[in-house]
């Protein structure tokens, strides 16, 4: 078990080392984004604008004018909330090299609650032309994700959850920006997971399995630019396809594979997630449960799917 | 050409009348857009364009050029005006404003090339970027000033505060705000909509150098203001705003304080009277001569 976001740190602390231009911009969360790790190595590249997302965004665009790459930290639902439309009408109009960490995204926030548990950025970020959106499931796959940010020129939005998470990527794993990755081949299902929900995933393919079916497992760690291609050629071989993601259903990951296989190669489908409600104070996995984001969920809802299948 | 130039009050005056027939024109083309704010920072573009902005339309990507940021980003007539009579934009795409395929849109596109630094037309955003720009030119070492149009309106938006708070805290001395104070909103008198007032004091808490001029028309008063920033920029470590008093419409005379002309454009009568104004304007200099 390891901290997703100590994998964007890491890599933050690893480009800054290598890349004079690589900066961090920072509203007060530093010590929960980690992104105190890179002030301390290079406190002159380091920048806090206090609680005023809204400013560091665009303070971030206005910055990489310059040639820099800043990475925004803060938690997702201010990132992706506060300051959306700086991030549409400044950062993604101007296709502007700023890079975007949203911390503490979904339920996992736990005891903080409703107000801190962002369950939208994925619908709100995927819909914003030129953004890139990545959602690593574990540690490697954090600091995979944020190295191949840098090398993107225009903005990325990197979300993680608040909890540590089992390592289920291999250091040597490849990873590339909007290639999804089969981690379990199957035949019977395609279970589409991203961030924490890969793991839950993993597990509900070993109970499926006890119950004769066979699932294949696509962590779909880019939710844009889409692997079309995995998706279908993932769809066309199993027939029936369950997403599950630690998000709204609505807009969500999801919604962004139905997009695809409905318009290449309708299958019947599913959706584990959140639906159509906030959360509230708990443990992540009170919450997880409650609100149907456990490996259980995708069981049932991967048996009901093939219920469905011709 | 090389800016700044020397400044020349009877050319600039030539050269106010000039953007304000331009202005005429891009509205009434279009058949919208925004020509009283637009008008009301006339003399402020002009004498910052021409006189005081190191910069060369020439070298539009040079590192080491003023940059402008327009955060009061509707006055694109205004803009695309200073921008065609400095050699950034050929003059005859005027007509163009706004029209489909035109990369005179309606609110700016980024496009460096055409001097235009960043897109806008959201208020409240591109301070912030002015911001952000300015702290980059000092990370980079670069004697280069940022010079940000904003005005009493776009100061209703809370993030700009944010950003005037930032601006001193990161020593932003390469940096100025100028507040085109027009008090004319969309639905009234910003007084009375949400009063700003007074401005010299919340800047001032802010911990900016201030600096009010009374008639933002009068050329060489706004020429000195700006001399008076680049003086501080020196002597200061902080950011200066020129809080400039203006008039909405000012120039033409159905427009000059007419609330209504904030996005409207005139017709066929309307600019026609409007550029017999600024053509009398000009034959009156020429007889002064």
């Amino acid at each position: 078990m390891k901290l997703v976001r100590q994998g964007w740190a890491d890599a933050l602390v690893e480009l800054g080392e290598k890349n004079p231009n690589v900066a961090v911009f920072d509203a007060d969360l530093s010590k929960s984004t980690l992104t105190n790790l890179f002030k301390d190595k290079f406190p002159t590249r380091s920048f806090n604008v206090g609680i005023a997302e809204q400013n560091m965004v665009n303070m971030a665009g206005g910055f990489s004018l310059m040639g820099f790459v800043p990475f925004c930290a803060t938690y997702g639902i201010f990132m992706s909330g506060r300051a959306w439309e700086q991030i549409r009408n400044t950062v993604c109009m101007n296709k502007l090299n700023v890079k975007f960490g949203g911390a503490h995204g979904g339920l996992s926030v736990g005891p903080d609650g409703a107000s801190h548990q962002a369950l939208e950025e994925i619908a709100v970020m995927r819909c914003l032309p030129n953004m890139t959106v990545i959602v690593p499931a574990d540690y490697d796959e954090a600091k995979k994700a944020t190295l191949a940010a840098a090398e993107i020129v225009g903005p990325v939005y990197l979300r993680f959850g608040r909890e540590k998470l089992p390592v289920i990527s291999a250091e040597n794993d490849e990873f590339i920006v909007g290639k999804a990755k089969i981690i379990q081949e199957g035949t019977d299902v395609t279970i589409v997971a991203c961030g924490a929900m890969v793991a839950e995933a993993l597990e509900a393919a070993d109970t499926l399995k006890e119950q004769g079916v066979s699932a294949e497992i696509i962590n779909l760690h880019t939710i844009k630019p889409i692997d079309k291609e995995a998706l279908i050629a993932s769809a066309t071989k199993t027939g029936a396809v369950v997403t599950a993601e630690e998000h709204q259903i609505m807009g969500g990951m999801g919604s962004a594979v139905s997009e695809v296989l409905s318009a290449n190669f309708a299958v019947p489908m599913g959706f584990v997630g959140v639906n159509n409600t906030f959360g509230e104070s708990g443990t992540p996995g009170e919450l997880m449960k409650k609100y149907g984001c456990k490996s259980v969920n995708i069981v049932e809802k991967a048996l009901e799917v093939l219920k469905r299948k011709k | 050409m090389k800016y700044p130039i020397p400044f020349d009050e009877r050319e600039l005056k030539l050269k106010t009348i000039q953007m304000r027939k331009d202005i005429l024109l891009a509205t009434h083309s279009a058949g919208s857009g925004h020509p009283g704010g637009s008008l009301s920072a006339t003399e402020i573009l002009t004498v910052l364009y021409n006189c005081i902005l190191r910069h060369e339309p020439s070298e539009p990507e040079n590192e080491d050029r003023d940059r402008f940021i327009l955060s009061k980003a509707h006055i694109t007539p205004g803009y695309y005006s200073i921008l065609a009579r400095t050699g950034y934009i050929d003059p005859a795409e005027i007509p163009n404003f706004r029209k489909f395929g035109s990369f005179l849109q309606g609110h700016p596109k980024k496009d460096l090339k055409h001097g235009i630094e960043i897109g806008g037309g959201s208020l409240g955003q591109n301070f912030s970027v002015a911001c952000g720009l300015a702290l980059g030119l000092k990370q980079r070492n670069k004697t280069a000033m940022v010079y940000d149009l904003s005005s009493e309106g776009e100061l209703q938006e809370g993030s700009m505060w944010e950003a005037i708070m930032a601006a001193p805290h990161f020593k932003l001395n390469n940096l100025c705000m100028i507040v085109d104070y027009n008090n004319l909103q969309i639905d009234g008198c910003a007084s009375d909509i949400m009063g700003v007032a007074p401005l010299d004091k919340k800047f001032e808490a802010f911990n900016w150098n201030v600096i009010v001029v009374k008639n933002g028309h009068n050329l060489k008063e706004v020429y000195d203001a700006f001399k008076k920033v680049e003086e501080l920029s020196k002597t200061t470590e902080k950011p200066t705003v020129i809080i400039a008093t203006t008039i909405k419409g000012y120039g033409v005379s159905y427009m000059a304080n007419v609330c209504g002309w904030h996005g409207k454009a005139p017709n066929k009568e309307e600019y026609d009277k409007g550029i017999q104004e600024l053509d009398d304007q000009i034959n009156q200099l020429n007889n002064q001569q």
